[in-house]
């Protein structure tokens, strides 16, 4: 019963993250490449219910923020005008253009909503990091999706015909296991064209990613295999003349599902971990386009790490997302048994 | 008179002392000091070598800098000449000889006198090919190495083959080498590979305040106080007053500001605005105080690439067209949101430009030419008039039909000019252009601007050594080895380049120093017409002190905190550690 409520938790928070990447252009109050140049790193803005004379309003509201020294340091709220926030406002995009859709909340100019803050150049954290979610968890689906793929097709073949192709593919598994895969990125990288737009950069990832980590769930699956063929019933639709083809699609694949999702839900964690650290490193997908991988990259100099908490966000974002897929996964070992490991 | 005899007293060493005539010692005249104290200062990369002579890379200077003297010296603080192991100088009227009068009875670090045989000899290492030396350029006048002739033990006799305008200001940082240690390295050509790290410190001997130590590989170089040292205090107490000057190997910035902070190191120097920040809003009363010297001499510069060809063959004739077209750079130019990147990348601690001399370069800078204000209404007329239109979703395309995309490379590890990359891409999206920012190392970067040039645009910085033009020849002739946006010229490719030469070359040799600025001032004008660099902006130079180091007197000039070395000293209490 405990188990089942922490699986349903897991579940929503999952889809509610999903959800929220999806539907990033919605809910982000700005454009995530918008700068606003006069506010560069400013502190989330404060939500507001009672004005200065000390009336409630049920819808909150905002004021307008200023730096008088020009630094970025000293921001205050300019009380004199207070600015409700107003709810389904039509989005503009980048250039000032408006467009057909919608944004969920925003407020009049001059005044800003900005919920998580800004980075250096004026962007807002929020909507940065609705954006950036898209890529960083499609990068650890897709890459999940690729590796389990050829690792289940590598590992089924190792498995179900055994002999020399076993042998080849085993070892090549294990070559690719005791690859530094870190080095080889960056190696992959250096070789790559200049030009090198974020949506390839972040394909290029997504493969590279994929096709280094099929080893692990190759093992897995081959192991699986290797006991489904001798099963006795196994045995018997072999002798009734079913088609290796059958045998491995009705009777063996079906014993593989078990571990393939609690794999899953252990490798797109890892693979959005793989996302973050590479785009930290500046190997992944590259400025102005956010991942939560680059926005934490700024974190990488020494006052942004002491002087702005915002700026941790996506960091801290990373900690629920890696808590539902664990929790999933436990879950779903239990039910599929000791072989899911 | 800055200049004085001072008296023999008892602080001279034995040495001098034995051989007679009292030392010509130079008498500063800051304020006097204490002796003794260590001061510990960061470096940010290892030095590749104690040799003047080979020495490129700026920790190698750094070290360098304090271990060496030069017979003419500029004053970082007022940036005149002043002089230094020369007592005195004279120009002939023609401009082409300078008789130089050494000081007498000085030595170097090991004891061993000075005489104008190593002078003479120094002159000869610097020009000997064999070496390699990056200052051999500068001693090549009029197409012929200088000529020094000994006069007697403590004169001698220079001869340019042309008069030369800048010729006080190319003896700075110049090393006298002692020639009883280097005579026979220099003889079998082995000069450059000299007085490498592993060098015993005996074997190692120069005329700056300290001498090596110890050496310590990937940890730290010590260098303490050479009791031969050429200066005096008012009190005619001899320098300098430290004991020791530990360097230590601190790689990044943000570490370095972090020691800085803890007391591990008791200067910083060129640390970002967004550090000095941070280490003046946590400033404790009395540990360290910081100071902005407002912009110094670097300024950084979207630089285009205009070579026809090169080392890169195909890369170069794919570059396209538009990059050569002068009213395309002039619209990027005044696209560019420069007072943005001074706000946002240097929280308003840099200066906007207008020409690439930046405003810390008061003796040279055109006062005339100011940052173009922003305007994307100005930009879109140039454009226009230079054949771009733009397709239906506002994307620029060039006048064969092209979309119009521009790719910036600039170095990874410098936080503030990707920055600024990443403005310059927000600042040109209005105008339909697509801009991607490809961050690289450093030697990446340089490796494409200076040979493959594969690349359009690259976001950099230069930072000249001295405010005299003419350490920027290179830099501007079009035959010059840094001629950053066309390598290789035998003619000047363009009218304004042969117009740049011609005014360089006419400053080198004009001794009228307001034909000079002149000169230098139409040079700017040029520049920023044709734009083959865009300059940006000059950071401020931002440097701190722990609380209680004397004579603590920053200059936006190279060294900037340790330029002063001989005379920095420990007000009491001295810092403990």
């Amino acid at each position: 019963m405990k188990g089942r409520l922490a699986v349903g938790l897991a579940l929503a928070a999952l889809a509610t993250v999903h959800l929220a990447a999806l539907c990033a252009g919605f809910l982000a109050p700005y454009a995530p490449l918008e700068q606003t140049r006069a506010l560069p790193y400013a502190p989330p803005t404060r939500l507001h219910f009672v004005d200065a004379e000390g009336r409630f309003h049920l819808r909150p509201f905002v004021y307008a923020i200023a730096d008088p020294s020009g630094a970025g340091e000293a921001y205050q709220e300019d009380r004199r005008q207070p600015y409700p926030l107003r709810f389904l406002v039509p989005a503009v995009d980048a250039t000032g253009a408006a467009t057909t859709g919608k944004r969920l909340l925003g407020v009049d100019e001059p005044a800003r909503v900005f919920l998580l803050g800004t980075d250096g150049l004026g962007r807002d954290q929020l909507s940065r990091l609705l954006h950036g979610a898209r890529i960083s968890l499609l990068a650890g689906l897709l890459a999940t999706v690729l590796s389990l793929g050829l690792g289940w097709l590598l590992g089924t073949l190792a498995g179900f015909y055994g002999h020399g192709l076993d042998a080849v593919l085993m070892r090549s598994a294990e070559l690719f296991l005791a690859l530094p895969w870190l080095y080889l990125l960056f190696a992959v990288r250096a070789a790559l064209p200049l030009h090198i737009a974020p949506a390839q950069a972040f394909l290029l990832l997504v493969l590279v990613i994929g096709l280094v980590d099929w080893a692990r769930p190759a093992r897995l699956v081959r192991g699986v295999v290797l006991s489904a063929r001798e099963r006795s019933y196994v045995l018997a639709a072999r002798g009734f003349g079913a088609s290796d083809f059958h045998l491995i699609r009705r009777h063996i694949a079906p014993q593989t599902l078990g571990l393939l999702l609690t794999q899953a839900a252990l490798l797109v964690p890892q693979y959005i971990l793989a996302e973050v650290t590479l785009s930290f490193l500046g190997l992944g997908v590259s400025e102005p386009v956010p991942s939560w991988g680059n926005m934490l990259a700024a974190l990488q100099r020494y006052h942004v790490l002491t002087s702005y908490w915002w700026m941790w966000v996506p960091g801290l974002a990373l900690v629920p997302v890696f808590l539902a897929y664990y929790a999933l996964a436990e879950a779903l070992r239990r039910r599929a048994g000791p072989a899911a490991l | 008179m800055r200049v004085r005899l001072a008296v023999a007293g008892v602080l001279l060493c034995p040495l001098a002392s034995a051989q007679g005539p009292s030392p010509d010692l130079l008498q500063s005249d800051h304020d006097v000091g204490r002796p003794g104290g260590r001061l510990v200062f960061a470096l940010r990369s290892e030095p590749k070598t104690l040799n003047p002579v080979a020495a490129v890379d700026s920790a190698s200077r750094d070290v360098i800098g304090r271990m060496t003297s030069d017979l003419i010296h500029i004053d970082r603080q007022t940036q005149r000449t002043t002089p230094a192991l020369a007592r005195s100088w004279t120009i002939s009227p023609d401009g082409r000889r300078y008789t130089i009068e050494l000081r007498r009875g000085l030595s170097f670090s090991d004891g061993h006198p000075l005489d104008a045989d190593d002078v003479v000899f120094t002159f000869r290492c610097y020009l000997d090919e064999r070496n390699g030396s990056p200052q051999r350029d500068l001693l090549v006048v009029g197409g012929k190495p200088v000529v020094v002739r000994k006069l007697d033990a403590y004169r001698l006799e220079l001869e340019m083959e042309q008069p030369y305008a800048a010729a006080e200001r190319l003896f700075d940082s110049l090393a006298i080498l002692p020639r009883h240690l280097l005579e026979a390295a220099e003889r079998e050509g082995r000069l450059a590979q000299a007085w490498g790290l592993g060098t015993p410190s005996p074997e190692i001997a120069g005329l700056g305040p300290f001498r090596l130590k110890e050496y310590r590989p990937a940890d730290r170089l010590v260098l303490e106080r050479n009791p031969h040292y050429w200066k005096v205090d008012r009190a005619g107490g001899r320098l300098p007053y430290l004991d020791e000057i530990v360097f230590l190997l601190v790689p990044t910035e943000d570490a370095q500001v972090i020691r800085f902070k803890a007391g591990e190191t008791d200067l910083v120097s060129r640390i970002g605005a967004e550090n000095f920040n941070v280490l003046s809003r946590e400033a404790a009363p009395g540990r360290y105080r910081l100071e902005d010297l407002g912009p110094g001499l670097e300024y950084s510069f979207l630089l285009f690439n205009l070579n026809e060809t090169g080392g890169g063959g195909e890369a170069v004739s794919a570059r396209p067209a538009w990059l050569k077209q002068t009213l395309f750079r002039q619209a990027v130019s005044v696209a560019l949101d420069r007072p943005g990147m001074v706000r946002l990348v240097y929280q308003g601690r840099a200066t906007a430009l207008g020409t690439h001399v930046p405003p810390g370069n008061k003796l040279w800078v055109n006062g005339a030419l100011g940052p173009p204000p922003r305007s994307l209404t100005r930009a879109r007329e140039l454009l226009s008039r230079a054949g771009f239109s733009w397709g239906p979703e506002g994307k620029l395309r060039d006048a064969g039909g092209t979309p119009v995309e521009l790719t910036i490379i600039t170095s990874a590890a410098n936080a503030p000019r990707v920055q600024m990359a990443t403005i310059i891409q927000e600042d040109l999206r209005p105008l339909g252009v697509t801009v991607q920012v490809v961050p690289l190392e450093n030697r990446a970067v340089l490796d494409r601007v200076l040979r493959s040039h594969d690349y359009d645009a690259a976001l950099m910085a230069l930072a000249s050594g001295d405010v005299d033009p003419t350490s920027e020849m290179n830099l501007w002739l079009s035959s010059g080895a840094t001629h950053l946006w066309h390598l290789g010229q035998s003619q000047p490719a363009t009218a304004w380049e042969k117009e740049i030469d011609e005014l360089m070359r006419r400053q080198l040799v004009t001794l009228d120093s307001r034909e000079r600025k002149r000169c230098y001032d139409r040079v700017q004008e040029l520049v920023a017409e044709n734009l083959p660099l865009i300059p940006l902006v000059s950071p401020d130079v931002l440097v701190g002190a722990r609380e209680g180091l004397g004579n603590f007197r920053p200059a936006i000039l190279d060294h900037n905190v340790l330029w002063n070395a001989d005379e920095l000293f420990w007000g009491a209490p001295a810092p403990r550690r």
